[in-house]
């Protein structure tokens, strides 16, 4: 230790040693209190699936972390969606997205659906009508739709509105131009308020007539003639079909909302289609009443992409939670086309669909013709529903589409031979080293394997709290990278013992030799763990996946090593020098002089002359 | 274990000494050699790149019980043909099958599963899969090679920042030069090329680097005052300063090759093909070729270099003329007066903190500090 004066020249070893004691226990201590004992494992170790997206766009620029965030927490309501839980969704470098679901799932399917790109429309609603699966039909959820089922009664106009999409764009009219949108279909948070307030709300704006039909559930038919979520046929397929055409027609009949599998096959139907092609699609989730709404969808008449921005905000006016939206040049003269249109048409062909990947997320109507390029759509949000689908809406501004890269599913049974196999690998690793050491320097050695074990404490320790807290996770590359890191440590030890040897071989006593030999040793170990250090950072940085989780490790064990012998190894090498087992170089220290070959370690005469080198004239 | 400790005495006092510097043209005949094979290797047989760069699917099949011919019957069935590629590998909990189809089947991974499962007769948790695109491993290639150009350009400064500019490129063709042995051990012996082989190969960096490092730390402070004394021509300070830290560098490799070995063992002989295995596979091999390298080769290297610069030509010189005069004196008879100018550079040249402290000191403290400055 290059110290100033006043320190005495050994340091202050305890202290050293009782700080890294203190971290040791506070961590430990930690990991016991916030319950992350064990490192979190990753799906190779633990079973499950992970799906690794890529997103590719044809503009470089959207792939930013600001799109990729919104990407994921779309992508995290998707799985959740599937009723997958505990399931992680995270960012991965700069354009992958990666989605985790341990054990019990193991679901190949959920990984297709990941993969699909994600397209945001809005598309005018042609028809629409409540499904309830008779299973789940609440009995109070029977009664109010009794009245009147799927009272759709389609315009003809809406098609025409949404071809005419070049023509006049409102100008002068104001970007706070009316907002005039509400919610009759959407999240699932809030869906019984929105249920009930749309049907107000719409009663309010426009002919009254539309409120029963809106709110109303072909519940009552279907439940008496088809108890096993049957496709509702009957009397609303007759009230549509002037409309929608034949093929339509058919697949309209067709479809299930009720069911997963019918979800899925309108979703793909939808997906599959072309954006001119009219289409049958299903509300993403059910309300209160456990109704799905199943629409049928003309071509779309704005795409998501001409969304420049939407947010949700905390009206002043009303108090109420809504969602602002603004449209490119483009997508405002679109918008104010088709809201035009259908703000003269009867419910429910006055609404528009909000439809992300195929399936409608919400299908607010119109009363006025928005233009200006600015809208807001407000109900009855709360502040997570209307945040909700401002991401939905900012997504369909996201110019990203998501390549499948990885799709690996682990039994638990893989996992759990992975996992031993890198437990036994890194015991019997260890166990060489703990040897190697052992053998090599004896009592030094000692040293050496009390130092691995606190490196391994705070390793295991870090890594269980940073599981918690960042999300890492353990993985088989992670746990190679944590096996190589026992050389790296020991390598630290030897290059500290050589040195002090190296002193000793000199004729240095061992109290100084340990002293001394420390600043030398400290630099190489320094430099070296650096060079290490930075090879991991780089890695971590320009990598993804595997190999950012093995960089991970590495760096870490590598501070870990420095933070080791400055604090621990070095301390107590001063400390066992005072010992007389050391310092007295008993054969068994891994220090006598005798053993290094040192035949007089107690030479006389200041200004040592140290061995000779006979090296330059033998070789010569 | 005492011999072991006596040749490290030796090695250090210099009583005995490997000649690695001045062998310069041994090694690099040998390296030339490797590097021509493996640079042969390289492009006429290529890479075995592994399905992870092919793209395809991997279904692995932990069932008891499943044979191999059972396990190709199936896939067969579900590819139509007999391309897919099946294998056995054994894991901790018993035997598992291996069953790989190419990405060209266009067979979707859920059907896939399905298919293999209903015709084993096992439940779909217990076939594992793996979906790879073919852009996958390219991908993931692509960016190892960009952080792999970043990180020798950061290192290089660093090395020539910390050391200089000589010794820098020195660590950095003994780097290349184990990068390319290792990927062309892959070519020549056709080890299959993972991600893990990947994360294998970006390890060898830091870890040549480190060997390197820790040579060339010793070099550093043997050659700092070389110029002050006519004895020892740098390649000479540079061959007693490797000696002298050999026992380090042994040790250190060993210690690095032992988890590494571990890795192997459990990866090959238990684990069959596996992450595991390549990593540990692709280390082992880069380590190898990093521990002959921080020696054999970026030593001699930088001797080379050093040489070549003007007052290490004049110690050159010096050193020749001295040794002819001794040669001289040997031959007449007598010897010539002193090596005490050789003692000031007695490797290696002890540096840095605390010894030229006024502090006060006993004897024997005074001995072993005070007096090397």
């Amino acid at each position: 230790m290059a110290s100033p004066k006043s320190r005495p020249r050994d340091g202050y070893p305890g202290r050293a040693l009782s700080l890294i004691l203190v971290i040791m226990v506070a961590l430990v201590a930690t990991m016991v209190g916030t319950g992350n004992i064990k490192p979190r494992l990753g799906i190779d170790l633990a079973g499950g699936t992970s799906v690794t997206l890529q997103a590719t766009s044809s503009d470089k620029n959207a792939i930013n972390p600001a799109n990729m965030g919104i990407a994921s927490g779309i992508m995290r309501d998707r799985v959740n969606g599937t009723g997958v839980t505990e399931a992680t969704v995270q960012v991965q470098g700069n354009d992958e997205i990666v989605v985790n679901v341990p054990k019990g799932t193991s679901s190949t399917q959920l990984a297709t659906e990941l993969a699909q790109t994600a397209k945001l429309y809005f598309r005018p609603v042609l028809a629409e009508q409540q499904q309830v699966n008779a299973a789940s039909l609440p009995k109070s959820s029977a009664s109010p739709s009794a009245s009147s089922s799927g009272g759709a009664k389609p315009s003809g106009s809406a098609s025409p509105a949404a071809s005419s999409s070049g023509k006049p764009k409102a100008s002068g009219s104001g970007a706070a131009a009316a907002p005039s949108a509400s919610k009759t279909q959407g999240d699932a948070l809030s869906q019984d308020l929105k249920a009930s307030s749309s049907a107000s709300a719409k009663a309010s704006a426009s002919a009254s007539a539309h409120a029963s039909s809106s709110a109303a559930a072909a519940g009552t038919p279907k439940a008496a003639a088809t108890p096993s979520a049957v496709p509702t046929t009957g009397t609303v397929a007759g009230q549509l079909g002037g409309t929608v055409p034949a093929a339509l027609q058919q697949q309209f009949n067709a479809i299930d909302c009720t069911t997963n599998a019918g979800r899925l096959a309108a979703q793909n139907a939808a997906n599959n289609a072309h954006e001119t092609d009219q289409v049958v699609s299903c509300s993403t989730t059910a309300g209160s009443s456990g109704a799905w709404t199943k629409y049928a969808l003309d071509k779309v008449a704005v795409d998501g992409t001409s969304i420049s921005k939407a947010q949700a905000n905390l009206s002043t006016q009303t108090g109420q939670w809504e969602v602002d939206l603004s449209f490119n040049s483009h997508g405002s003269s679109q918008f104010a086309a088709i809201t035009g249109q259908l703000a003269k048409n009867q419910t429910p062909t006055n609404e528009f669909a909000i439809q992300l990947d195929g399936l409608v997320q919400s299908s607010p109507y119109v009363s006025n013709a928005i233009t200006g390029g600015q809208a807001t759509i407000s109900g009855s949000f709360d502040q997570a529903s209307a945040t909700s689908l401002a991401n939905v809406l900012s997504y369909g501004s996201l110019p990203l589409n998501f390549k499948q890269l990885e799709v690996v599913t682990v039994s638990p049974e893989l996992g759990g031979s992975q996992l031993d196999a890198g437990l036994i690998a890194g015991l019997i690793g260890l166990i060489l080293v703990v040897l190697y050491s052992l053998v090599y320097y004896r009592g030094l050695g000692l040293v050496a394997v009390a130092s691995l074990l606190v490196s391994a404490i705070l390793t295991w320790s870090l890594m269980s709290l940073l599981g918690g807290a960042i999300g890492f996770a353990l993985n088989l590359p992670a746990v190679c990278g944590a096996i190589v890191a026992i050389g790296i440590t020991a390598d630290s030890f030897v290059v500290y013992f050589e040195r002090v040897r190296d002193e000793l071989r000199e004729g240095a006593t061992l109290r100084p030799a340990v002293r001394n030999a420390w600043p030398r040793a400290r630099r190489t170990i320094l430099v070296s763990d650096f060079v290490s250090f930075l090879a991991a950072a780089v890695l971590y940085f320009f990598t993804v996946g595997k190999v950012q989780g093995f960089a991970f490790t590495l760096g870490l064990t590598t501070l870990l090593d420095v933070v080791v012998v400055f604090l621990f190894t070095k301390p107590l090498m001063t400390l066992l020098a005072r010992r007389n087992f050391f310092n007295s170089g008993h054969p068994w220290s891994g220090l006598s002089p005798e053993r290094l070959g040192v035949r007089n370690p107690l030479r006389d005469s200041r200004g040592s002359r140290r061995p000779v080198r006979p090296t330059a004239g033998k070789e010569a | 274990m005492s011999r072991f400790g006596n040749i490290g005495h030796r090695l250090y006092t210099g009583e005995v000494s490997f000649d690695f510097v001045g062998r310069r043209r041994l090694w690099t005949i040998i390296s030339g050699v490797i590097l021509v094979a493996a640079i042969l290797g390289l492009s006429v047989r290529g890479l075995n790149l592994g399905i992870e760069f092919k793209g395809g699917q991997i279904y692995t099949v932990t069932k008891p019980g499943v044979t191999v011919a059972q396990a190709q019957k199936a896939a067969n069935d579900l590819t139509h043909d007999s391309s897919a590629l099946v294998q056995t590998a054994n894991g901790a909990k018993g035997e598992q099958i291996l069953i790989q189809i190419s990405s060209a089947e266009k067979i979707d991974p859920t059907t896939g599963q399905n298919t293999l499962s209903q015709s084993l007769g096992l439940s779909q948790n217990q076939i594992s899969t793996q979906s790879l695109s073919a852009s996958w491993g390219h991908d993931i290639s692509q960016k190892a090679l960009e952080g792999l150009v970043v990180f020798m350009v950061l290192v290089t400064l660093y090395l020539a920042f910390a050391f200089e500019w000589r010794l820098a490129l020195g660590a950095l063709v003994a780097l290349l030069h184990d990068l390319v042995i290792t990927v062309g051990v892959y070519a020549l012996v056709g080890f299959e090329v993972t991600s893990g082989t990947v994360i294998g190969f970006l390890t060898i960096l830091g870890y040549s680097l480190y060997d390197t490092v820790v040579v060339f730390d010793g070099l550093k402070s043997a050659t700092n005052k070389l110029t002050k004394q006519n004895k020892l021509t740098y390649s000479d300070a540079a061959n007693a300063s490797l000696n002298s830290t050999l026992v380090r560098s042994i040790n250190t490799s060993v210690l690095a090759l032992l988890p590494v070995a571990a890795l192997l063992f459990i990866g090959g002989g238990l684990l069959g093909a596996g992450v595991l295995n390549d990593i540990s596979l692709a280390l082992f091999v880069g380590l190898t070729a990093g521990a002959y390298s921080s020696i054999c080769v970026a030593t001699p290297m930088v001797a080379w270099l050093q040489e070549k610069r003007p007052e290490y030509i004049e110690l050159a010189r010096k050193v020749k003329q001295r040794r002819a005069a001794e040669a001289k004196a040997a031959a007449e008879g007598r010897t010539l007066e002193d090596d005490a100018p050789q003692a000031e550079v007695t490797v290696p040249a002890p540096t840095g903190g605390p010894r030229n402290q006024p502090v006060n000191r006993t004897r024997s403290e005074r001995r072993s500090s005070g007096g090397r400055r």
